[in-house]
């Protein structure tokens, strides 16, 4: 099979497998905690039920409200594209992609945060309020991190596979990134490269909204963030939402997975890579079974200390 | 250049025309049909100069450009004006901006009532600066340069003086008038530097040679000269105290205008005064340029960009956010000029090349989103007769045209990818990320911790930009001014479908945006030899990247689209119940339980409050059964009233102190006269 079909295939089935990430989650809590809890499927027999429904809007809202979800999840899916899919390399791979990929998910948040104002009520003022202080916090993190990939992978095109300085530049992109060649680097004596996995895996807390930045099952405690931004949305565009956030959790753990699994042959890897991203979302479940919720004023530490690993693992890189 | 020319013999022809009517309506009382028509004719020729001039502007980047030498009467410099392709570059805005502004200012001042305002003179002073940045750009005599200088930085104190019955306004030109010419002192500064050391007048790169061997000193102190003259006109910080006053105050095309256009010309001069004291004949390129001064300007730009979002975020009123959000965009441009030149002195083609082109980019597309967002602020004020946006809400549905038109510009300027604010920020951002193959650590890690600080930059703007929509225009009215604004028709806001197809073109063309920035950059700052190899990859990989973006985000939109039309097809069945907003159990909603500016911008005001420099008055109730309470947040500039303020109080006392000399004796003066005489011929007849 050639590569465009591969990434096609895995891709689809990332697109299809998405949705059971939050499952293996709820799963994993509900175990935890002793108790049997929601089916596996549970987020697949949501969305079918909302697909299948009207929907209530407010009375304040206009065009904004009614376009959010849809940008919100366009932008989840592009981002998701442009991600190799089991060590494939994304046909849309490009030099500087992870900045596409960092601004799309900006561009998602941007939509959802304006339908939340839209609606005029002050619980969705105040979630979205709380996204734009926390995603704006959590974006040199982010930045540093992939930072500290990028340079590595100058080195290693220059150094080893012996590219020329333009192609090296090449490497800039997701695919050269989180292909597996990163895991074999920190294998080989590089263990400062572990510190980037860490920074992703608290940067998917942060920006999915789980704990400790945020609880994804209580909707009106006055501690929301994501939940309360999209109360007032229900039918397909609530429809949207869940399966947005899905695919954004899926985009993230894909990010940990690329760093953690090792270049293997293909089928391999891809296994390895799907095993790796329900794995994450055990470790996801596990985490919040385990922490409660960080007081809001204290979720601005949390992610200074990611930016700060983040920015320990680029000064170790560089400094060798 | 014809065209060029043409447009310069429009704008001042017709500022002639309408300086006699200011003239005839100061004198004669001014009646509505003449006021009307003096409004049609400023505008009209406003306009028609602007686009006479943007095909000269475009037929100059097209063809190359030319050089005239027209007769001057003046004992020092020439009358030179030369149309190159950095000049034409920064035409582009001018009169592209220019264009839409006179149209869009046109419409707006129909309304006015005659004898509240002599239009004559507005649109006199409007041609005025027209005329003066479109000298500016394209003088290439240094005596000639300063008047244009002064043309432009003088005739916007007219234009912002234009409610002149509100002592705030007046307030706020005359803080624009004192920056102006400080900021113009450097500048004169600067240039007698430059003609004592070349001795010559002319800006080319010819007549600067000697420069070459001036002495690292006095390069440094023509280029500290330049930066504080030219950035004090760009609004970089601390000198940017003038720009959040002078904006807001600003008739909303004029705002759009100035903070569009005219503050580019700083960046202008910056680039140029950059090019002729790096330049050499031999070399003809940048050369031994010390390396502090592309670092300063990086976080010159990095420092300037965070203190205008932050400050932005604590605004209450839309056009001071518009204008501190100027400031951090100016910051944007020079972090890439700062980007460009530690590229050229560590030797990295890659940077060089993508930070210069990156700083470049911005400038047009700031132009874009930026007119685009004041003109539509204009439009909020004219409607609901305010802009505190504690005081508006749900205008989206009153306004939906000027809605959707912030919408788009306030999405171009929060970088979101599918148009233009993303791809001039994606190029800079990745003319820092090569910061990991520049020699050294320390050099690596500052310019790589810039990339972050550019990603925090831009991830405050898109807070301060959802803040600014969303408060303004989505939810329900916060008061009357909103509930009863006036419907703003199609005829009211035509023109600006201009920047807005500017804020698309310039995502969905980036490739060729870039390639008109890159060439452009290229030949205003030509890169050292070793350098033009990499610098050339770096264009075409850029490219073909910007080529990938524009496609990708493209398709998002076009997947968004989809989106919403299937959402469309499965509402058909049971249709969308509309109902109130969900009050979470609290039946009796108002208006006033939503979230305000203020409100949205607390979690990090509560971060960043010493950087927003945020003032509190009042407190949360207390007690069981607690009085009234009252609260409020603003957020003055600090640099203005702990800084500047003082020092210029300090100022003016030593002038009082000098008033003992000046007393009104005539005899006194005489005897004064007779002392410098006596004092001078003992100085000459010393042996």
């Amino acid at each position: 099979m050639n590569a465009p079909a591969c990434f096609l295939v895995q891709l689809g089935l990332a697109l299809v497998l998405a949705p059971l990430l939050p499952g293996v989650i709820n799963r994993v809590k509900a175990k935890v905690a002793g108790r049997r809890g929601k089916p596996l499927l549970q987020t697949y027999y949501d969305l079918a039920k909302l697909l299948g429904k009207g929907e209530v809007v407010s009375r304040t809202t206009t065009w904004t409200f009614a376009a959010g979800p849809g940008v919100s999840l366009a932008a989840a899916l592009c981002a998701l594209a442009l991600l190799p899919m089991g060590g494939v390399t994304s046909p849309l791979a490009f030099g500087g992609d992870f900045l596409l990929a960092a601004y799309l998910l900006g561009m998602g948040r941007f939509a959802t945060m304006l339908a939340a104002l839209d609606t005029g009520s002050s619980f969705e003022g105040m979630g979205a309020s709380r996204e734009a202080a926390f995603s704006a916090l959590g974006e040199p993190a982010l930045f540093l991190a992939f930072l500290t990939l990028t340079s590595l992978s100058l080195d290693l095109g220059r150094g080893e596979a012996g590219l020329s300085v333009v192609d090296a530049r090449a490497a800039f992109s997701l695919s050269a990134l989180f292909n597996g060649d990163m895991a074999a680097f920190w294998q080989s004596g590089r263990p400062e490269l572990l510190l980037a996995p860490a920074v992703f895996f608290a940067l998917l807390l942060a920006e999915n909204c789980r704990i400790p930045v945020d609880d994804p099952t209580t909707h009106l405690e006055l501690t929301m963030i994501h939940e309360v931004m999209v109360l007032d949305h229900s039918g397909p565009n609530l429809a949207m939402i869940v399966y947005g956030a899905a695919l954004k959790l899926w985009f993230f753990a894909a990010l940990v997975a690329g760093l953690l699994v090792p270049p293997l042959p293909l089928w391999q890897h891809a296994a390895l890579s799907l095993a790796a991203i329900f794995g994450i979302g055990c470790c996801v479940g596990l985490v919040e079974s385990g922490m409660a919720r960080l007081k809001l004023t204290r979720v601005p530490h949390f992610l200074g200390v990611a930016a700060a690993l983040a920015a320990l693992a680029l000064i170790l890189t560089q400094a060798r | 250049m014809d065209c060029y020319l043409a447009s310069l013999c429009v704008f001042v022809a017709s500022a002639l025309v309408l300086g006699a009517a200011a003239v005839a309506a100061s004198i004669r009382p001014p009646r509505p049909r003449r006021s009307r028509r003096v409004n049609a004719l400023g505008a009209g020729c406003a306009a028609l100069g602007c686009a006479v001039g943007f095909a000269g502007a475009v037929g100059a980047l097209i063809n190359g450009g030319a050089t005239v030498e027209l007769l001057w009467g003046l004992p020092v410099g020439h009358l030179v004006l030369r149309l190159d392709a950095l000049s034409a570059f920064f035409l582009l805005p001018v009169f592209g901006l220019g264009f839409v502004c006179a149209l869009s200012g046109g419409i707006a001042l129909r309304s006015v009532r005659p004898g509240e305002h002599n239009l004559a003179a507005h649109w006199f002073f409007f041609l005025l600066l027209l005329t003066g940045m479109a000298c500016v750009m394209c003088a290439a005599d240094a005596i000639f340069f300063l008047l244009a200088w002064e043309i432009m930085s003088l005739a916007p104190f007219f234009l912002i003086d234009f409610n002149d019955g509100d002592s705030k306004v007046r307030d706020a030109s005359w803080v624009y008038l004192v920056a102006a010419h400080l900021g113009a002192v450097f500048l004169i500064a600067f240039f007698v530097l430059l003609w004592q050391v070349t001795g010559s007048t002319a800006l080319t790169l010819a007549a600067c040679a000697p420069l070459s061997d001036a002495g690292a000193g006095t390069l440094s102190v023509l280029f500290v000269l330049a930066v504080v003259g030219f950035g004090a006109k760009a609004g970089i910080a601390p000198l940017h105290v003038w720009l959040p006053e002078a904006h807001p105050a600003a008739p909303s095309h004029v705002s759009a205008l100035l903070s569009g256009a005219m503050i580019n010309a700083g960046l202008y001069g910056l680039i140029r005064a950059l090019a002729l004291l790096g330049g050499s004949p031999s070399a003809g390129v940048l050369g031994e340029l010390p390396e502090w001064w592309g670092w300063f300007l990086l976080l010159l730009g990095l420092a300037t960009a965070l203190l205008g979002i932050l400050k932005a975020l604590g605004q209450g009123n839309l056009k001071r956010l518009l204008a501190y959000s100027s400031v951090e965009n100016m910051g944007l441009m020079f972090m890439g000029v700062g980007a460009g030149l530690v590229g050229v002195s560590a030797g990295d083609g890659w940077t060089a090349a993508l930070g210069f082109a990156g700083a470049l980019l911005h400038m047009l597309n700031h132009a874009g989103f930026k007119g685009l967002l004041f003109l539509c602020a204009g439009e909020v004020l004219h409607a609901a007769g305010t802009v505190r946006m504690e005081l508006l809400g749900g205008l989206q549905r009153r306004l939906p045209l000027v809605g959707a038109a912030f919408a788009l510009g306030a999405a171009a300027i929060a970088c979101l990818p599918p148009l233009s604010g993303f791809t001039s920020e994606f190029v800079l951002a990745m003319s820092l990320l090569d910061g990991a193959s520049l020699p050294g650590v320390e050099r690596q890690l500052v310019l790589l911790f810039t990339l972050a600080g550019l990603a925090l930059v831009s991830g405050l703007a898109a807070a301060v930009y959802v803040r600014a929509y969303g408060i303004t225009f989505l939810g329900e009215p916060r008061t009357g001014f909103a509930a009863n604004a006036h419907a703003v028709g199609w005829r009211g806001v035509w023109p600006l479908i201009i920047p807005a197809a500017a804020c698309v073109a310039g995502g969905l063309l980036a490739p060729y945006f870039f390639d008109l920035a890159a060439g452009t950059a290229a030949s205003a700052i030509p890169l050292p030899q070793g350098l033009t190899g990499s610098a050339t990859g770096a264009d075409v990989q850029m490219r073909r990247s910007l080529a990938i973006v524009a496609m990708v985000s493209g398709g998002g939109v076009a997947l968004a689209f989809l989106l919403f039309a299937a959402r469309g097809l499965l509402l058909r069945r049971h249709g969308v119940l509309r109902e109130n907003t969900w009050g979470c159990g609290y039946q009796a909603s108002s208006a006033r339980i939503q979230y305000t500016a203020a409100s949205f911008a607390e979690p990090l005001a509560r971060l960043f409050a010493p950087g927003m420099g945020l003032l509190k008055r009042g407190g949360a109730p207390e007690g069981i059964f607690p009085e009234r309470a009252v609260f409020s947040t603003s957020a003055p500039d600090r640099l203005r009233t702990h800084v500047f303020a003082p020092l210029f109080e300090l100022v003016e006392r030593a002038c009082n102190a000098c008033k003992i000399l000046q007393h009104g004796k005539i005899h006194l003066y005489i005897l004064y006269i007779l002392a410098t005489v006596v004092g001078l011929l003992v100085w000459g007849l010393r042996p």
